[in-house]
């Protein structure tokens, strides 16, 4: 019974991160402590972070509401060394 | 310019103590003045896990209340000797501690030391938010583990609504210590990616520290795994998070527990 048991994919971290995105995103719905602003700018220098190399205060991100309609600004300043990013090394064969 | 750091993670258990005891002694063996501060009125472990449970003559709430003078309570290391800790009281309630009593507290510490790193409680309770009210930064502790992350979620929250800096519409800077991680189990879909936890996390990475044995040993014999220059992978993934918080740029090591096949084969049987 057990013998095709390693033909299985027997990770279990794909279901936790599955389940956490899910629980959380209700969790912070719900909850909404975490300003919607603060968790923006998180992200938004999470994302960049990867690519460019940006110093944290320099990204603004601000959030303007109307009736009717909101306003989010976001303002990166990018250091002029890295504003090209280095691709991924090709690999040379 | 000092620095006060909150080391935080709402689920218990995750290692904010070992972590806030192992960063403070790696900054301090820089020349830097450290002052590590316990505030889990009631349940106090820092000072055992830095070795000075029997030298706390008065604690945080003696000064905080005005009965002890802060010199009177902070006690120096025997090994580093830029190393301060300020013990929390094991015998007052958590209602001991006051918004204005930390605030001074604080304040005084701010300007004698380099850094200030507080140890949170864990939870969400009056300790914890005291212990992130006045903090500069925060180190957000957690393991890849669901509930841990789940909690750390929530903390982070917390940073961003109930500390000071939040309050006065500033940034509130928190990084990620990822601990107890396991290349191995990782890299086999057993355990979350460091990639997983940060993408559900989404605050940037201060350091990954790998399951080590030689931190329970660290904690028996009462000394931060950083502190005799020890070589294990713990305690160089705790000095290198120290120099990033000093502001150095380190490359970002994924701790592999590279093992002969030796070691593997035996290690397998008590998997």
């Amino acid at each position: 019974m057990s013998l095709f048991r390693f033909l299985k994919p027997r990770g279990s971290a794909p279901v936790a991160r599955e389940r956490l995105q899910i629980l959380l995103s209700h969790e912070r719905a719900a909850m909404g402590p975490r300003d919607l602003v603060a968790l923006l700018r998180d992200e938004l220098l999470a994302t960049i972070g990867r690519h460019v190399q940006i110093d944290p205060d320099k990204l603004v991100v601000k959030m303007d509401r109307a009736t009717g309609y909101s306003t989010l600004e976001i303002d990166v300043e990018i250091p002029c060394d890295t504003a090209a990013p280095a691709r991924p090394q090709a690999t040379a064969a | 310019m000092s620095k006060v750091i909150v080391v935080t993670s709402g689920k218990g258990g995750v290692g904010k103590t070992t972590s806030a005891a192992s960063i403070g002694a790696a900054l301090a063996q820089t020349g830097q003045k450290v002052c590590v501060v316990d505030f889990d009125v009631g349940l106090r472990n820092l000072d055992l896990v830095m070795g000075a449970e029997r030298r706390v003559v008065y604690d945080f709430i003696n000064v905080a209340q005005g009965d002890a003078k802060l010199a009177q309570a902070l006690i120096r290391d025997k090994r580093v000797e830029t190393l301060y800790l300020l013990a929390a009281s094991q015998t007052r309630d958590k209602d001991a501690l006051t918004d204005e009593g930390v605030e001074r507290v604080i304040g005084e510490l701010r300007a004698s030391f380099d850094w200030v790193l507080c140890d949170s409680p864990a939870g969400i309770e009056r300790g914890a938010l005291l212990a992130m009210r006045f903090a500069d930064e925060a180190v957000v502790v957690t393991n890849p583990e669901v509930s841990s992350v789940r909690d750390s979620d929530r903390i982070i929250g917390l940073l961003d609504a109930k500390t000071r800096r939040a309050e006065a519409g500033e940034r509130m800077e928190k990084r990620l210590l990822l601990t107890r991680f396991d290349a191995g189990r990782s890299s086999r879909g057993e355990m979350l990616s460091v990639a997983d936890v940060l993408d559900i996390l989404s605050i940037p990475l201060l350091g990954i520290v790998p399951e080590d044995q030689e931190i329970l040993r660290a904690s028996n014999v009462g000394a931060p795994i950083t502190i005799n220059g020890s070589t294990s992978p713990a305690a160089r993934a705790y000095r290198d998070a120290a120099r990033r918080l000093m502001g150095e740029t380190i490359p970002m090591a994924i701790p592999d527990d590279r093992k002969t096949l030796f070691n593997r084969l035996f290690s397998r049987r008590a998997a």
